[in-house]
């Protein structure tokens, strides 16, 4: 035992600390109560102003009503899980397709020059129009109503990874790219083992917005143009005035959108081992 | 003069024109000559550009006509509102968040319960609670850029370099003077950021509200012009939409560098 | 050096007209301090009894490894962080104890590491910043003395309506500097002001530091890794060890004020820098040995 491990021994002896917590504090101290007691205070708020039939609530079911619906009809229906099937589908291609043409192009615009100043103003002019605006166009362009969405959703995530990917590799440090070259290495190798790598996280900033976009894009066009998935469930519920179904389509959406945005994170997380 | 003649000799000038050019080639190319039935279906460029400038339209939309105008106000009213009001609110609720522990504790959870729903699928509800069209696209516009603003408003106030706060601390600052004199100029940067967000959220979520369920608007020009046919006047709408909102973003970005005069890349010291 | 807090010393120095300065800035005497952290229940004692004494108006200088509590130290002194036993006095008056958490105030301003000048506002606006917000002045007043202050360190009354991004990052700090003399602070904390700086910048600094500590006669407790640069600027270096951070050694730095640059090839100098030496490498060694323990 040396000098210092003993001083350390006497300074612990002289903190007034408290004891080490034990697991089971730690955990309950790690809980958000100020936002459980928020929670809890929507939802009884949202029970209150349906039972007391406040303006604009009384189409509006409770939330119990709402489940109870669900488990009576919807949890055996296959018409119900068959629009979640749908709905992932769509999404799933649209974005995959939009990651596997963006990144290229990202990646093309940030590394040569030429392209880059050929390409980008118009995809500059091309980004602003919003994906939906292109519906009508995808319908008559695609000969399937399934192609026409799966288009949509693809605009609606493609620019965002574009650009992401583009700066990404402008923000690359001059000095890793300097240190490749005069380490001799070949401009294959430094895009392999330089540039693809530190744009990895750009890409992934890119994924995270791309695939809430994409819900977005998907339950508007389906609202728009489709007879099955979730936003037609959804839009369905409103046009024969059952608020129910409208609520139960939304709490479905919102869990498809979080399940798809967890694994989203998970194949982030699988990209970029370095970090924790 | 001597600004075009800086921009003749710009190679970077030159290339934008050719790839514009080439665009639109590739427009019109594919849509004449390629023997494929979906191409056949869309209008090309030539057409779509003579229908917007002619002063009697064929399908009833051109810059020369009133009621052009009137989809293009209403738009315009119904994004700004939803962006105003997610400005007043998302803006303050933000920095309070930032601002207040306690307040961030009471708020966050309610917006991870909320955000993964995504906003479009409210349009239903809304219409059903707002009882109507109008109201339902404004809020549900509303409700894209709110978050928008919000989180991008709470991220800024946590970057801020926790020395400021100090050093404010150290001259005496008050929690309201902090709040003045460190939050919000330091939170800024990303206010703006957030800002050109909730405008492109608006506009995005705009196309598609009024797609669905409104009697004005390019959406809903947009829409009309689907259903009677008229391709040309729903690249018209399309590209309507585009211009707008390329605007209300730059708009957005040259205010952000009036009241940010102090930033780098203002003064233009680095980079 | 051995003081009890709160007494006066002699004025060391006279300025340039031959009168007599006395000294304004506070004493502080800091008794046996300790601070251990206690995240996730794992101790980290940062400093163990720690007993510093600094007379008024003196320069002193806390030298150490990186990782020596040396920071903790100047934080509990400003009043960002709380300290877990000992006292700490300022002219004689309790100011800080477990019992008795510290505020940060205008009495004991720092000065960053990395320099924390508000970026959105103007050299002016940040001088007159903390005797506005304190209501200790008017603005005319504020102005006033801000503008001459910046004129007397070196003309900077000429970059008064610049924004610090448009400024050099010397004339950031000797800005921040001012920007805390104008609290009038019974002692001014500095947190390795010129760390990321080059050796000529570094040089020049010294310079401008020097002569505002003449002007102000504020007492300065400076934090460095710099052995030289503690031992030629300061009245007294203090070695510490790392951590738990003590002190290891005073040494007395006798080198005639003002200061200037050739003083540091004299005999006296480089004795004090032997001296020092010795102590400042051990714990080097010692604080990067357990780095390395660390990471395996």
């Amino acid at each position: 035992m040396n000098a210092a491990d003993k001083d350390m021994r006497e300074a612990m002896a002289v903190s007034g600390l408290k004891r080490r917590r034990t697991r089971v504090a730690r955990w309950l101290g790690g809980i958000n109560w100020r936002g459980a007691v928020s929670v809890a205070g929507f939802f009884l708020l949202w029970e209150l102003l349906v039972r007391t039939k406040a303006p604009g609530f009384e189409a509006i079911p409770t939330l119990s009503n709402a489940l109870e619906v669900f488990w009576n009809k919807y949890l055996t229906s296959a018409r119900y899980w068959q629009a979640w099937a749908v709905s992932f589908e769509r999404v799933a291609y649209g974005f995959v397709v939009s990651q596997m043409l963006g990144i290229p192009l990202g990646l093309l615009m940030g590394t040569r020059r030429k392209f880059h100043d050929l390409m980008f103003p118009v995809i500059e002019i091309l980004r602003p129009i919003p994906p939906l605006a292109w519906v009508p166009i995808s319908i008559l362009f695609w000969p399937t109503n399934e192609m026409s969405i799966v288009f949509i959703t693809f605009i609606g995530a493609f620019f965002i990874i574009v650009i992401n990917v583009h700066d990404g590799v402008r923000s690359i440090k001059k000095e890793h790219l300097w240190l490749a070259m005069s380490l001799g290495a070949t401009p294959m190798r430094i895009f392999r083992q330089i540039i693809l790598p530190s744009v990895i996280p750009s890409i992934a900033v890119g994924m995270t917005l791309g695939i809430a976009v994409t819900w977005n894009v998907v339950i508007a066009a389906e609202m728009i143009a489709s007879d099955v998935g979730l936003g037609r469930l959804t839009w369905e519920g409103y046009v024969s005035n059952t608020a129910t179904v409208v609520l139960i389509g939304m709490i479905s959406i919102g869990l498809a959108g979080y399940l798809s945005t967890k694994l989203v994170d998970w194949v982030e997380k699988r990209m970029m081992p370095w970090r924790k | 003069m001597e600004t075009v003649l800086r921009l003749m000799q710009n190679r970077r000038f030159w290339s934008m024109c050719a790839g514009f050019l080439g665009f639109f080639a590739v427009w019109y190319g594919s849509v004449k000559w390629v023997p494929l039935a979906p191409f056949g279906r869309l209008p090309d460029p030539v057409k779509v550009i003579s229908e917007w400038l002619n002063p009697n339209p064929v399908f009833g939309i051109s810059i020369f006509v009133k009621t052009y105008y009137y989809h293009i106000l209403y738009s315009t009213y119904r994004a700004t509102t939803a962006f105003f009001l997610a400005l007043a609110l998302g803006v303050p609720l933000g920095i309070l968040m930032g601002w207040s522990r306690k307040f961030s504790d009471f708020a966050s959870a309610l917006l991870a319960l909320l955000r993964p729903v995504p906003p479009l699928a409210w349009v239903p509800l809304a219409i059903l609670i707002l009882r109507g069209g109008e109201a339902a696209v404004i809020f549900v516009c509303f409700l894209v850029a709110f978050f928008a603003t919000v989180l991008n408003t709470h991220a800024g106030v946590k970057s801020i370099d926790p020395d400021y706060f100090r050093a404010a601390a150290c001259l005496g600052a008050s929690r309201k003077d902090v709040l003045f004199d460190v939050i919000i100029p330091g939170a800024l940067p990303n206010i703006f950021t957030g800002l050109q967000i909730a405008m492109g959220a608006a506009w995005f979520a705009l196309a598609a509200g009024e797609m669905i369920a409104a009697q004005y608007g390019l959406g809903f020009l947009i829409m009309e012009a689907y259903n009677l046919v008229q391709t040309p006047t729903i690249v018209i709408g399309m590209a309507t939409l585009g211009i707008l909102g390329y605007i209300s973003s730059a708009i957005i970005r040259l205010v952000g560098n009036r009241l940010m005069r102090w930033r780098e890349e203002v003064i233009g010291v680095k980079s | 050096m051995a003081l009890p807090a709160g007494e006066q010393v002699a004025p060391r120095e006279c300025d340039r007209n031959g009168t007599a300065m006395a000294a304004v800035g506070g004493g502080v005497s800091i008794r046996k301090v300790s601070k251990v952290y206690d995240p996730e229940g794992a101790r980290v004692v940062a400093l163990y009894e720690c007993s510093v004494e600094i007379a008024p108006g003196e320069f002193v200088a806390l030298v150490g490894p990186s990782g020596c509590g040396k920071s903790t130290l100047l934080n509990i002194l400003a009043g960002f962080d709380t300290l877990t036993s000992g006292e700490i006095y300022l002219n004689g008056k309790l100011l800080a104890s477990v019992n008795r958490p510290l505020q940060p105030g205008p009495d004991r301003v720092v000065v960053f590491q990395h320099g924390a000048l508000f970026p959105w506002k103007t050299v002016l606006e940040n001088v007159m910043y903390g005797p506005l917000r304190q209501k200790a002045m008017t603005a005319e007043e504020a102005e006033k003395k801000a503008i001459d202050l910046l004129q007397r360190c070196g003309g900077l009354d000429r970059v008064a309506t610049s924004y610090p991004t448009e400024l050099s990052s010397g004339m950031q700090r000797r800005v921040e500097i001012i920007r805390a003399l104008m609290n009038e602070p019974q002692v001014l904390l500095l947190d390795e002001p010129f760390r990321a700086m080059d050796t000529v910048s570094k040089t020049t600094m010294h310079q401008h530091l020097l002569e505002m500590y003449r002007m102000s006669r504020r007492t300065i407790v400076f934090i460095t890794h710099d052995l030289e640069e503690a031992i030629y600027l300061a009245d007294t270096a203090i070695v510490m060890t790392t951590r738990p951070g003590t002190v290891k050694k005073t040494l007395a730095v006798n080198l005639p004020r003002p200061r200037i640059p050739e003083m540091m090839s004299s005999r006296e100098y480089l004795d004090l820098k032997r001296q020092a030496a010795e102590g400042v490498h051990e714990e080097a060694r010692k604080a990067f040995e357990r780095g390395e323990r660390e990471q395996a």
